[in-house]
């Protein structure tokens, strides 16, 4: 029952926030603040609860609309439940770095910040393959009215790009969805959109192929994989800074959570085949990500590339094929989330203060904002991989996987890591070293920003010291899911 | 005939009758409440009419009507969207000087013309309803005799919509000719035995005055000028009763005769929806007047129900019936829109009547929102499900071609539902001129639309059980 909790907690709260602010702006805040909390704290609960028993830790089941066998099923394990955790978080976060930032339509903006975030906890939560592309489409409207209305210049464009690639490779998804639907009451007779039943369903490999490959393109949209990333750059550039933290630390992971959830367990063999190619697309996004980060003079749009780059090594991690590569992926998932979402975080703020985002025009900020800088230099460190961080445990378990099944892509890869100390410390360099050409006269960090920049940093070095209770949250979630993956190879062999 | 089979007959014989009673009423005393009001009652006696003789059918009444649940369905969707129609243009000529009250007359007639075709078995009704649909169809298209684009709309829908029915009729001619018969389930056993030629340019010919109707590609030219130059209520009408029924007499007639099974007829219907998709949706990309954008996207939107229809499979009537009441409720939303915004001088067509809407009536954007929404086949909407039973109908028969264009198509498609949204949510202009307060009617009216929008797209069981037992019987 928690579980449909937390999305109505969500969804009710997003339109009394939209009403509220007729009244006060900041009453609209505070309630989407403590809706996000409450669902935080009910989440943190579940972790606590031993469930090493199930295949769930919690579950919800109901008919929706029994004549196509569509259920609404909620369910989480280890993995979603770090997700929803990181969903939540970055939430919070998004709340807080809008407070001043958003002074205009404050209470749509708060209905469209929480009715993306239902639909993203949606994502991570749904075990029916109908509920889940629901889920997937849904998080997409409110999403688009964050950048086309709150976003920066080009808001429009960037806005319309994001959703015509995603909603068609979304569409191509639905397809498959129903392909793999239709096939399964072929072989069984039952018509079920239920995940747990559609795994090891019997589909002959030319079929198998392109049904993965539907849900592939939908999924490397959203990470991304390289050839389908044009939309990337600009949407996290022009969307407003609570917008690019949730689309950097959220949208993107729910790529990479349905290649871990669906792609691989479902069509195991399918997705076998395509390890070349997933691989080849890994590393390309991994160096060219960075190479195209370090030539970037927007700020914004270079930490954008740096996620093509840091989600690579996730899609690497996932078709390594060995669970230290996938626990390596997933590491990097919720560190990717907190680094990337407390840089958006800095560079919002930045922005606010010098309505730039320009790197050209800055330099020496250094002197003029101590705080924020260090701030800034923590999270480029964080993204070059510096051990010690959480994103270095993450990135050195993917490459220690992948070297076993490959070595020339874990070369390259490394490369890739390489690559990232140069736009790392150009970040730095650039921006807070040198001259300070225009005698900037800036507040530094206030107390809000502070506390939020303050918990990101505190979890990644929690994430890199001692990364064991969230391996071991996630490690039988991931078990499962490769034993499920085995079983339907087993299956097929018969 | 029976007194049953006059019970069964009862909903097109109380649509007849009050149009008897407007016309007096009219002669009597000219007052649009009155009228409007007559009318409305009318179909509400022939809505609930059609609800009772749900228990006695099916029946064969004659050999030109067959009323069964199908039948039934498709006349309680036609009759429900009409009575829509009625209230929106009640709230649209309370602005105008003209003398409305004859146009509830014509619509009456139109309705009546619908619900012969949904359940005729024969070419005979066919052809009335047909007529009866089409000559009430160029008045109510015209009616606004002082505007130009009206008057022009009318011709050309009358030049055109005469043309295909003469073509309808020659291809009845043949298919006579051919096989001495105009009963749509005679033709059956004809139709499978080998393609004579004179009965597939028959059913080529009757397919022509069908795709007129239907607007589809390329019998669609009159589509936008119609849906510009019409008042919007009578565009919601054309948009969606008129075409409901034609797509349940295309059905019905296809079934019947089994004439999909032939090959060429199949590819006839299969390239047509095709061109429908893709020219519906590239056409409105570079629309900026708003009733033109709907034009072109309902070309599209009957491309994808013929999609399910080409499926053939069981679900594809049920896609087919489904997905014509999300695109029911969607347009006449739409349309309610467009109609509540329009004042006495002008129609609200123009994409920059829409700007910044949202920060000025946000309850009406949001209305309008959401029917895009639909339209554009997004998740939690009734046009979410349609498009996807569709797709669903399309895989359960393996028409992958068909199912992949129509995606690749409707993301087209998105391009310019978006545009109007972006319009929508952007700031207002400086010197708008302020919305006029609309009446409470008009309001409520779009309300319960969207409402039914958002509730059948969560939870659409009643409607899928209703159109389950409803098709059962066509096959």
């Amino acid at each position: 029952m928690i579980l449909i909790w937390l999305l109505v907690i969500l969804f009710v709260a997003g339109i009394l926030a939209g009403i509220a602010a007729r009244w006060d702006a900041l009453l609209s805040r505070v309630i989407a603040l403590t809706a996000i909390g409450v669902d935080f704290v009910l989440t943190a609960g579940l972790w606590g609860t031993d469930a090493s028993a199930q295949k769930w830790i919690a579950e919800v089941n109901w008919n929706w609309i029994p004549s196509f066998g569509i259920h609404f099923h909620l369910a989480v394990d280890g993995l979603s439940l770090l997700m929803l955790l990181l969903t939540f978080f970055l939430g919070i976060v998004s709340v807080l770095t809008s407070w001043t930032e958003i002074r205009e339509r404050v209470g749509f903006f708060h209905f469209n910040l929480l009715w993306v975030l239902t639909g993203i906890a949606g994502v991570f939560l749904a075990v029916d393959l109908f509920l889940f592309y629901f889920a997937w489409e849904l998080m997409l409207i409110p999403m688009y009215f964050l950048i086309v209305i709150w976003g920066h210049e080009r808001r429009v464009y960037a806005a319309v790009k994001f959703f015509l690639f995603t909603q068609c490779s979304g569409l191509l998804m639905l397809i498959a969805i129903l392909a793999l639907y239709f096939v399964h009451h072929q072989v069984t007779g039952i018509y079920t959109f239920e995940y747990s039943e559609l795994l090891g369903t019997h589909l002959s490999p030319g079929v198998e192929l392109l049904v993965m490959l539907g849900f592939f393109v939908a999924f490397a949209v959203k990470l991304p994989a390289v050839p389908l990333h044009t939309w990337l750059p600009d949407a996290h550039t022009q969307a407003p800074t609570a917008g690019s933290v949730i689309l950097a630390g959220l949208l993107l992971k729910t790529g990479a959570y349905g290649l871990i959830r669906f792609v691989v367990p479902l069509f195991p063999n399918a997705a076998h085949q395509f390890t070349p190619v997933a691989l080849v697309l890994a590393v390309t996004g991994i160096v060219y990500g960075a190479v195209m980060a370090y030539s970037q003079t927007d700020f914004k749009r270079l930490v954008a590339y740096t996620s093509v780059s840091h989600l690579g090594f996730v899609l690497l991690g996932i078709f390594s094929w060995n669970q230290l590569a996938l626990q390596g992926a997933v590491m990097t998932m919720i560190c990717h989330g907190l680094s990337t979402g407390g840089m958006f975080v800095l560079v919002g703020g930045l922005q606010e203060r010098l309505h730039t985002r320009d790197l050209e025009l800055m330099g020496g900020l250094w002197t003029a904002v101590p705080r924020l800088s260090g701030a800034v230099l923590f999270f480029s460190m964080a993204s070059l991989g510096l051990p010690g961080i959480g994103d270095f445990v993450g990135e050195f378990l993917v490459l220690l996987g992948s070297y076993r099944i490959s070595v020339p892509i874990t070369v390259v890869a490394s490369i890739g890591i390489l690559t990232s100390t140069f736009y790392a410390l150009r970040i730095a360099q650039r921006a807070f070293q040198g001259p300070n050409p225009h005698p900037w006269r800036l507040s530094d960090l206030t107390p809000r920003e502070g506390v939020m920049v303050a918990a990101m940093i505190a979890g990644l070095l929690w994430l890199g010291l001692y990364p064991q209770p969230v391996l071991n949250t996630f490690q039988p979630a991931l078990q499962n899911l490769q034993h499920e993956a085995s079983a339907t190879t087993a299956a097929l062999r018969r | 005939m029976s007194t049953r089979d006059l019970f069964a007959l009862l909903p097109l014989l109380l649509i007849a009758a009050s149009a008897v009673v407007v016309m007096l009423a009219i002669a009597l005393k000219r007052d649009p409440g009155l009228a409007a009001g007559l009318t409305l009652a009318g179909l509400t006696a022939a809505f609930l009419s059609a609800c009772a003789a749900a228990p006695i059918v099916p029946r064969q009444v004659t050999s030109l009507m067959l009323v069964d649940k199908y039948a039934l369905f498709y006349m309680g969707l036609i009759i429900a969207s009409a009575a829509v129609a009625v209230l929106l243009a009640y709230q649209y000529f309370e602005k105008h000087d003209e003398q409305r009250e004859e146009l509830y007359l014509l619509l009456l007639l139109a309705t009546l013309g619908c619900a012969v075709l949904v359940a005729s078995s024969h070419f005979v009704s066919f052809l009335l309803g047909l007529e009866v649909l089409s000559v009430s169809l160029y008045g109510m298209v015209a009616y606004l005799t002082g505007r130009r684009p009206a008057l022009e709309a009318g011709i050309k829908y009358l030049i055109l919509a005469s043309a295909s029915a003469a073509f309808l009729l020659f291809g009845m001619a043949l298919i006579y000719a051919a096989t001495g018969t105009m009963e749509f389930s005679n033709l059956r056993e004809v139709s499978l035995s080998g393609s004579p030629f004179i009965l597939l340019s028959g059913i080529a010919l009757t397919l022509t005055g069908i795709g007129f109707k239907l607007g589809v590609v390329p019998f669609h030219l009159w589509t936008p000028d119609v849906y510009q130059g019409a008042s919007p209520p009578v565009a919601a009408f054309v948009a969606t009763t008129s075409k409901s029924a034609m797509v349940a007499l295309l059905l019905r007639y296809f079934y019947l005769s089994g004439a999909l099974r032939n090959h060429a007829v199949f590819l006839v219907v299969a390239t047509i929806a095709v061109l429908s998709m893709c020219a519906g949706n590239f056409l409105a990309l570079r629309q900026t007047n708003v009733k033109r954008i709907l034009a072109y996207s309902s070309i599209a939107h009957f491309g994808y129900i013929l999609v399910a229809f080409l499926a053939g499979s069981t679900m594809a009537a049920g896609a087919v019936a489904f997905y014509l009441v999300g695109y029911t409720v969607t347009i006449l939303a739409a349309f309610g829109v467009v109609t509540i915004l329009s004042n006495s001088g002008q129609d609200a067509e123009d994409l920059e009547d829409y700007r910044g809407l949202f920060w000025r009536r946000p309850a009406i954007a949001g209305i309008f929102t959401v029917a895009l929404l639909s339209l554009a086949g997004i998740p939690a909407t009734l046009g979410f499900l349609g498009k996807f039973y569709i797709l669903a109908a399309g895989a359960n028969a393996a028409a992958w071609p068909l199912i992949v264009i129509l995606v690749v198509t409707s993301v087209a498609g998105l391009f310019y539902y978006l545009r109007i949204v972006v319009a929508l949510f952007s700031d207002p202009p400086e010197h708008a001129a302020p919305v006029e307060v609309l009446s409470r009617g008009g309001a409520l009216v779009l309300a319960a639309l969207a409402i039914l929008l958002l509730w059948l797209g969560v939870y659409p069981i009643p409607l899928l059980d209703l159109i389950r037992t409803s098709v059962a019987g066509l096959n």
